[in-house]
């Protein structure tokens, strides 16, 4: 076994390659971006080497900076983890050529599957099904239609040098082929001046179903499959092990299937085959096909673990040591279901934006969480923004999916957005629990999966009470006779008045709700709610199933310092020296509009606010009074008029 | 040691004694929420659509959310000016502005513009008064015309009048107490001396405004036209004038800023005394209202209602078996160590010199003393008047008068005569006086009083030969005896600020605990006591 390796990634992947090395023995080196000095990898690590700037080709991409780490520091051989080098072959080279051992395959193994066309055609010679079609060079319209007759209806057209659906086109008849290839092939040209086009089997209804591979350069074994057919526009949201529906021949064939490719390119470590699955039928034996291998460790990988009890990290050091594959493949069996949901910084309501923030609070539920980030770290706009992998293992679907859910209730985030809320709605959809799952899914109901994200109305008036800072306990709330009714600073007109110890009456869009502290946390209107609370100066979080965000304005934070009139005036006696705005001209808050000297010292003149400027009323060289109008800047009505 | 209490909660005279408490209490709660409600809902609506917060609203938005607010005056000029001033058209109490004890006076521009009447007058001048005594920083709210007109006789002239507010002003300020004045409408006249004279001074853009004298004077005096804006707003107090020093956006804003300059203050409280973890009584304060008898002749042990005001219902009673009729002990409220002397009956000589006695011992100590008084008066009779009660009432009344610890006092009875001088009436500048809703106070009682009118009026008739039926006596008391009825009534009292607010006998520890920790924030000075009549 080695007795040092370096962890060429960052994030959770880094952390959870460095949790396994420890367990096993092994030292760990971390190399690090100069925005990641402080993070969580780099704390776990026995040793840490700085690899440049912030942006990953200054960093984690530069190849030769990190074998040099790993010379430094004497590790023996170098875990890519996913992302970043984890597929590149020149730098499976380098490392070799520098005398290291790169944990995962092959360079020629990576390039053999690199290529999607080329991987496609390697993968049919070996006997593994393929999505069939048509991809030669023969533009011919009455070839394409026999080879489009030969693939079976339904058909997709599409544009060689697509994207975006241009040029693409689905078929579901013969004598719809023709009209439909011209009108292909003229979009093709116009978006990109190339009409050629290439004919697939349309996939009706299609899954995402994966298997786990495992190799020691000649022989392989499968470690079952995955799906991860909830995806959001090719992104993975939610992923589970086994496949939902999965017969024991099914399984068999695409395990078959799986480790025949891997075997036909002398696959070495942990991989993935990745097929599509027409399942407008339910799940059968002719209808799934190869669409690429991942040549490395897989996000999901977890699920996996979970159901084989098998540890993958361990298991590619092991075999990238030299050691022989841990078991065989009648030794590996599937114990229960397991789900993972990734949470990820992003803004949800704005198109799942990724975002950014200090994670001023952060706890999970009970689940295996796999996270690189702690509370009090930040998600910074260089990399993805993942916060964490929940994963859940149960005896049975059912269970695996109740606990997902559970745990993502119980998760607590505040200072970024989230897609929590996202996730929990969506391991509570019926259609999800009842394994009727397809790539459309999120599409189709992403309406509501983003509309469950609204706040209740207990969650509203609590968050009220911890915008009065009042979450941890109210203070006796005494008056003699009449309550105090107080306005609470919040996004929205709220007030409450504290009736007595541990009671608040709180009025907020529109109703009144009776909210308690008891010892096991705040009732509202009779009911428990289990509530608990991130209080940030501008922002309230409230933790209850999901994580409502609240915004706590500042009652100080008011322009106040006089009114942002238009008029700038001379604050002294003084000689104007220079103006440096003409009449028409925009300015923005802050700009330099003229210079007074007075005093012996010159004073400039600053835009009070942005606006127009309407008039200049002095000229350079002209002596005034203080208080004497300098510039005007056009009203807001003028400027509207203009 | 733990006080033991002989009140049977399930029996019927406690059942009967709740009830007649209840009754008292409702008369009150209505009369403090008609005051709370200030000039009523079109008045209200008229203010807040002027883009102004309703004055309770602004006190609550100026104090800590949840911390406990301890008004001064509630039910002031109950009864008063035909109805026309609702808690005498200002609000006056103790609050905590970002932790600290501070007395909050605001105006109630809803009642006659916020115009001080005598009442409001005195108030206002009551509340200074125990912000000085307590060495409370002051927050004036100011929204209020000025004067009221026509009562401008009794506002103007006299020492307690308008002119003493801005006194005040400057006397606590000389004394290092904080000044502070939020100026949200308008300030006009004497009243534009209440910014002027305040240390920090935050203005309301567009609604404040402060000038001697407003637009239609200002017309009238020298023909200049000018609106009130120009005369004196917020833009021109915070940037030429220099009468103000914050401009606020609008009163939450203004709030925010009052809060701020508060937090700046740089004050902590005094080491005073030796404060406890505080406990909560034994017995539960609810219960007072059945312990008590509804009928103040129905004699019962103040130990009763002790026991249901201190820590853990704990009490050191000093000199136990000596001048049984006034109970007097240590104890602890809310953590705080006090001494409390309480009525238990009629004064004799023995029971003055007993609580003489420890008034001297805690201001040795510098504990501080809480009174509860029940007392018709002292004892009467040539046995007593030959063994020189006057002389010995005269020692109490000393020590009451001149001790220098923090004296708080609760009328939980009556308050008849020179008991109330003994038992540190509002003659004797207690630092807070409160009333039951059953209490009384008059010189003396109205049978009493009626009686000795009548005795006089026989004596005189007779001496002339007539003859007076039972009937005819009757007859001749009823209006005393209806006179001394109405004006002893502790609403009659408290609307003439003869004390500091009616409180609900269930928050008596409370009350009496907020005005502990409002009175020690000013040092425990030491006393030099007057001579003792010997």
């Amino acid at each position: 076994m080695f007795r040092k390796i370096l962890i060429a990634n960052r994030g959770e992947i880094a952390c959870r390659v460095i949790d396994t090395a420890r367990r096993m023995g092994v030292a760990t080196v971390a190399v690090y971006s100069e925005a990641d000095a402080g993070a969580r990898h780099v704390a776990l690590a026995d040793e840490a080497v700085l690899i440049g700037g912030p942006a990953p080709r200054d960093s984690y991409l530069r190849g030769a900076a990190i074998i040099a780490a790993a010379r430094a520091t004497g590790a023996e051989a170098i875990h890519p983890g996913y992302g970043f080098l984890s597929e590149n072959p020149e730098f499976v080279d380098a490392v070799e050529a520098a005398g290291l051992v790169f944990i995962g395959p092959s360079g020629d193994a990576i390039r053999a599957m690199g290529l999607k066309d080329a991987a496609k055609a390697l993968m049919a010679q070996a006997g593994v099904p393929v999505v069939p079609g048509y991809h030669g060079a023969n533009q011919d319209p009455e070839h394409l239609s026999g080879a489009a007759e030969a693939v079976g209806y339904p058909v997709l057209i599409k544009a060689v040098a697509g994207g975006g659906g241009k040029g693409m086109r689905r078929v579901d008849r013969p004598a719809d082929f023709a009209a439909a290839l011209a009108s292909a092939q003229g979009e093709a040209l116009t978006a990109f001046g190339n009409p050629a086009v290439l004919i697939e089997k349309y996939v009706e209804k299609p899954r995402h179903i994966e298997v786990q591979v495992f190799g020691d350069g000649t022989s392989a074994v499968h470690l079952f499959e995955r799906d991860c057919s909830l995806q959001r526009r090719h992104q993975k949201v939610i992923e589970e092990a086994p496949a939902p529906g999965m017969t024991p021949e099914m399984r068999a064939a695409m395990g078959q299937a799986a480790v025949r490719a891997a075997e036909a390119i002398g696959y070495s470590g942990a991989g993935t085959i990745e097929f599509i699955v027409d399942a407008s039928e339910g799940l059968r034996e002719d209808r799934f096909w190869f669409m690429e291998m991942n040549t490395r460790l897989q996000v999901e990988h977890p699920v996996t673990e979970a159901i084989t009890g098998v540890d993958l990290v361990e298991w590619q050091l092991r075999v990238a040591a030299g050691e022989p594959l841990p078991r065989r493949q009648d030794e590996l069996t599937i114990t229960g279901h397991a789900f993972e949901a990734r949470l990820y910084a992003e803004d949800v309501p704005a198109g799942f934006l990724p975002a950014t923030g200090t994670l001023a609070h952060l706890s999970f539920g009970a689940a295996r969480i796999e996270t690189g980030v702690r509370p009090g770290d930040t998600i910074s706009p260089w990399y993805d923004p993942m916060i964490a992998k929940v994963v859940t293992h149960g005896p049975t679907r059912a269970v695996a999916l109740a606990q997902l859910a559970r745990a993502l209730e119980q998760t607590e985030v505040a200072g970024t957005v989230t897609n929590l809320g996202f996730l929990g709605a969506l391991a509570r959809h019926p259609g999800f629990a009842a394994g009727d799952v397809d790539t459309g899914l999120i599409g189709r109901e992403i309406d509501a999966l983003t509309a469950a994200c609204e706040p209740p109305a207990a969650a509203r008036a609590l968050a009220v009470i911890a915008a009065a800072g009042l979450a941890g306990g109210t203070g006796p709330g005494f008056s003699l006779w009449a309550p105090l009714m107080r306005a609470v600073p919040f996004e929205e007109p709220a007030s409450l008045a504290v009736t007595g110890p541990g009671r608040v009456a709180v009025t907020v869009a529109g109703t009144t709700q009776d909210c308690v502290l008891r010892p096991d946390g705040w009732w509202v209107e009779g009911a428990k709610t289990g509530a608990r609370f991130h209080v940030g100066t501008d922002e309230i979080t409230v933790f209850m199933g999901a994580a409502y965000r609240f915004a706590r304005p500042d009652p100080l934070a008011r322009r106040s310092e006089g009114p942002a009139s238009g008029l700038t005036l001379a604050p002294m006696p003084g000689l104007v020296k220079a103006v440096f705005v003409a009449p028409g001209q925009m300015v923005a808050e802050g700009d330099r509009l003229a210079v007074l000297e007075a005093m012996k010292m010159e004073h400039t003149m600053l835009a009070a606010r942005a606006g127009t400027v309407a008039e200049v009323l002095v000229e350079p060289g002209a002596q005034v009074e203080a208080g004497a109008a300098l510039i005007r800047l056009a009203d807001e009505t003028e400027e509207e008029a203009a | 040691m733990k006080l033991t209490s002989s009140v049977l909660p399930s029996s019927e005279g406690f059942r009967a004694n709740r009830a007649a408490h209840l009754e008292m209490l409702e008369t009150v709660r209505a009369a403090a929420m008609a005051a709370a409600a200030g000039g009523g809902p079109e008045a209200t609506a008229r203010h807040v659509a002027r883009g102004k917060m309703a004055p309770r609203e602004r006190v609550a938005g100026l104090l800590d959310p949840g911390s406990p607010f301890l008004e001064i005056g509630a039910t002031a000029a109950h009864g008063m000016y035909d109805g026309a001033a609702p808690g005498a058209g200002v609000i006056a109490g103790i609050g905590r502005v970002m932790g600290l004890e501070v007395m909050v006076v605001a105006n109630d521009a809803t009642v006659k513009g916020g115009t001080y009447y005598p009442m409001t007058v005195k108030k206002h001048l009551r509340a200074q008064e125990i912000a000085e005594d307590c060495n409370l920083p002051c927050v004036y709210l100011v929204d209020s015309g000025g004067a009221n007109l026509p009562n401008q006789d009794e506002v103007f002239p006299d020492r307690d009048h308008f002119g003493r507010i801005f006194y005040n002003q400057a006397r606590m300020s000389a004394k290092g107490i904080p000044q502070i004045a939020v100026v949200m409408g308008s300030c006009t006249a004497g009243g534009a001396y209440v910014p002027a004279m305040s240390d920090v001074t935050i203005i309301v853009k567009e609604q404040g405004t402060i000038f001697l004298a407003g637009p239609p004077l200002v017309k009238a005096a020298t023909g200049e036209v000018v609106t009130a804006e120009d005369l004196g707003g917020g833009d021109v107090h915070t940037r030429l004038s220099g009468v103000a020093d914050y401009l606020a956006e609008d009163d939450a804003h203004a709030l925010a800023l009052a809060r701020r300059a508060v937090g700046n203050l740089n004050r902590a409280k005094p080491a005073t005394v030796q404060w406890q973890s505080p406990e909560p009584p034994a017995y539960d304060p609810e219960e007072i209202l059945g312990a008590v008898p509804a009928d103040l002749r129905t004699p019962y042990d103040i130990r009763e209602v002790i026991a249901r005001v201190v820590d853990g219902s704990r009490f050191d009673e000093f000199k136990a078996r000596f001048g049984e009729t006034i109970v007097t002990g240590f104890a602890h409220l809310e953590g705080c160590p006090v001494g409390i002397v309480a009525n238990n009956g009629v004064l004799f000589s023995e029971a003055a010199q007993k609580a003489a006695h420890f008034i001297e011992l805690c201001s040795q100590r510098g504990i501080p003393l809480i009174f509860l008084q029940n007392i018709t008066g002292f004892m009467v009779g040539r046995k007593y008047e030959n063994e020189g009660i006057a002389r010995h009432g005269a020692k109490m009344v000393t020590a009451v008068a001149t001790t220098s610890v923090p004296k708080i006092t609760m009328l939980v009875g009556g308050s008849f005569g020179a008991g109330n001088y003994g038992m540190a009436g509002r003659a004797y500048s207690p630092r807070f006086l409160w009333s039951w809703p059953n209490s009384r106070i008059s010189v003396m009682g109205g049978e009493q009083a009626a009686g000795v009118l009548a005795t006089v009026r026989r004596e005189g008739i007779e001496r002339k030969g007539g003859t007076w039926s039972a009937e005819e006596e009757a007859e001749f008391k009823r209006p005393t005896i209806e006179m001394f009825e109405r004006q002893s009534h502790p609403l009659y009292a408290s609307a003439r600020l003869w004390d500091d607010g009616i409180v609900d006998p269930r928050k008596t520890r409370q009350v009496l605990s907020l005005s502990l920790q409002a009175s020690l924030c000013a040092p425990v000075e030491p006393t030099r006591f007057g001579l003792f009549r010997m």
